[in-house]
């Protein structure tokens, strides 16, 4: 039943995806930031949480779900420690997969080697 | 003979309001030789792949859970990280924009995408070395995400402070 | 004696010769329906390099070996060499130019390049001021694709407008003397002028080129005092499927309709099969379709009169990022067999 959820949700914020790219002229990395940031934005909003508890991983490994890592941890980290924490819990709590994605990418890029079209 | 045919009128206008009206004009009527993209195929191949990927995501998450003994926000954090790392392998051999090409936003919109968009660029200005080429291009298109994103979360914060 | 026609037209009294043609492809451009006109065709679109600009180098110098040596001529009696490509400062074209150590001049004309070094180089030789000129053009889908759009890796979907770069290069070798059999000249073109209809997607080169190059077209009838049936062959340049469909519409609307005679090398260069949606773009595109297939058939007898036009779409990196809208270019060529049957 979880399984079903989790489909769901992910599917539905990807088709949302799908619609922008054949419908409007916007390019990938413009609906990647118009991801990222509505995450944040619902989850400041308070209307992001329900998603995830309903969606779990539908709803934290597509883009808006970064975005709610990253604000929650803002809020959260200002909740415990104050106004530092609106420095550094949104780049805290979300530290491992950017570090991931840096390090490793990094990594990857210097031993491949761009591919023409098959 | 066409000696006297009249030229098109599309393009030569110089001033700008006009110009504008006939920009618009002129794509509607472009438009009408343009194949639509297969929006219904295309959504539905994106629901399905964006949806298995968050499948096997909660999967692994499940799994390191119950057997890893990790707690649901530490296991969370490495499904994240592994996406991260298998979307990024994946580019370098090539194999990614494929995938994109079929399953389109199914695969952008997941944080697989931006994995991609990290690495794509670096890669391919590989020739301009490893400071400027790989170190720079890393964030020319995954850096806007990157940003807008940390922002969003400062002003997030902020609010935060005053409620 | 005046050789002007009109404003943007010219006519060429000494009739400049295409003593030497040949054409490049890449690799799914050697899958495709022209295989069997190329001079040449890469195995690997990275030809033995280490980046893709070099491969695209060496893919313009084999080019022009090429036409070089089937016009028998060296490189010493060359007295100029004309050509561009679509990277940034003309790279290309100038370290190709490098490597040959003739007279440069290096021109842009974004996808109508080949027909820009072709009205030039005539020019040069009708004129007097070159015995020999070597004209070429070249596009690489892997330099071009990054630098107008995104990284090669990069997943992302194209729309059905969207066009193909091709990788492929031409080069046409004009000299002054006619070559032995049957002889094709140059004898006239029509040098267009930069119309702008206001598309701003670089997805939709075709919409944006395609009123140049139907004004290119009307003014060259115009100022010659023809018709599209006084050639065999009408090919323009890269407007695709997309853009030829808005051409031959525009053309009717003018009352001069575009019979079977006219068709687009875009469309002509890959198949449906080969999932480039609206056809192929970018200089090596026409390029390699005018220097491969039209000379060849024109040597074969099947075309005694044909109407070129490459057409361009000037967008830069810069203007495209600022959201400029695209303005296009075409510029006509005519070429004739004569003799030797």
């Amino acid at each position: 039943m979880e399984y079903i959820n989790v489909f769901i949700t992910g599917g539905a914020i990807c088709l949302i995806g799908q619609i922008l790219l054949d419908t409007t002229k916007l390019t990938a990395p413009r609906i990647l930031v118009i991801f990222v940031v509505s995450g944040a934005v619902l989850q400041v909003l308070g209307w992001y949480e329900p998603l995830v508890e309903f969606g779990k991983s539908g709803a934290t490994v597509p883009l808006p779900g970064f975005g709610y890592s990253l604000a929650k941890g803002a809020m959260e980290e200002v909740s415990k420690k104050g106004l530092l924490g609106i420095l550094t819990g949104g780049l805290t709590a979300t530290a491992a997969g950017i570090g991931a994605a840096i390090g490793f990418g990094y990594i990857v890029a210097l031993i491949f080697s761009p591919k023409s079209i098959r | 003979m066409s000696n006297d045919k009249k030229l098109p009128d599309i393009g030569t206008e110089q001033d700008p309001k006009v110009k504008k009206q006939k920009a618009k004009a002129y794509e509607e009527y472009a438009k009408q030789f343009t194949p639509k993209p297969k929006y219904a195929a295309n959504g539905l191949k994106a629901f399905v792949v964006g949806g298995l990927i968050c499948c096997g995501a909660f999967a692994v998450q499940n799994w390191l859970m119950d057997f890893m003994k990790l707690e649901e926000k530490e296991a969370g954090t490495w499904v994240t990280v592994l996406l991260v790392c298998l979307a990024q392998l994946l580019t370098g051999l090539g194999w990614f924009d494929s995938l994109a090409k079929f399953a389109g936003a199914g695969c952008i919109v997941p944080i697989t995408g931006f994995a991609n968009a990290m690495v794509s660029p670096a890669i391919e200005y590989k020739a301009e070395g490893p400071v400027l080429g790989v170190g720079a291009k890393l964030f020319s298109v995954a850096g806007p995400v990157l940003v807008c994103g940390i922002t969003a979360s400062v002003i997030a914060g902020i609010i935060q402070v005053f409620r | 004696m005046n050789n002007q026609r009109g404003k943007h037209s010219i006519v060429f009294s000494n009739r400049p010769n295409i003593v030497g043609a040949a054409a490049v492809g890449g690799v799914k451009e050697s899958q495709g329906p022209q295989k069997k006109w190329f001079d040449f065709t890469l195995e690997d679109d990275i030809f033995g390099e280490k980046t893709w600009e070099k491969a695209e180098g060496k893919m313009v110098k084999k080019a022009i070996d090429l036409a070089l040596s089937n016009g028998r001529v060296s490189e010493k009696q060359v007295d100029i060499l004309l050509g561009g490509d679509l990277i940034n400062q003309l790279m290309i074209a100038n370290y190709a130019a490098r490597d040959l150590q003739m007279p440069f001049l290096g021109l842009y004309g974004a996808c109508s390049t080949m027909t820009e070094s072709l009205i030039a180089g005539s020019v040069f030789i009708d004129g007097g001021y070159a015995s020999c000129a070597v004209c070429a053009a070249s596009s690489h889908y892997c330099t071009a694709e990054r630098q107008f759009r995104m990284p090669l890796e990069h997943g992302n979907q194209r729309p059905p407008s969207a066009q193909w770069t091709a990788t492929a290069a031409g080069s046409m070798v004009l000299s002054k003397d006619r070559a032995p059999g049957r002889n094709i000249c140059v004898t006239a073109a029509t040098i267009g002028r930069v119309l702008d209809p206001g598309i701003k997607d670089v997805n939709e080169m075709g919409a944006a080129m395609a009123p140049a190059a139907a004004d290119t077209l009307l003014t060259h009838f115009r100022d010659l005092g023809r018709s599209p049936e006084d050639y065999d062959v009408i090919l323009s340049g890269d407007l695709g499927h997309v853009g030829k469909k808005i051409l031959m519409d525009l053309m009717a609307k003018q009352g001069v309709p575009m019979a079977e005679n006219y068709n687009d090398c875009g469309a002509l260069m890959y198949d449906d099969s080969q999932d480039v949606h609206s056809g192929g773009s970018g200089c090596g595109c026409s390029a390699s379709i005018f220097a491969g297939r039209i000379i060849k058939e024109m040597r074969q007898g099947k075309i005694r009169r044909a109407l070129i036009m490459s057409t361009g779409a000037l967008l830069s990196t810069i203007s495209s990022g600022q959201g400029e809208t695209i303005p296009g270019i075409a510029h006509a060529v005519v070429l004739e067999a004569e003799g030797g049957e």
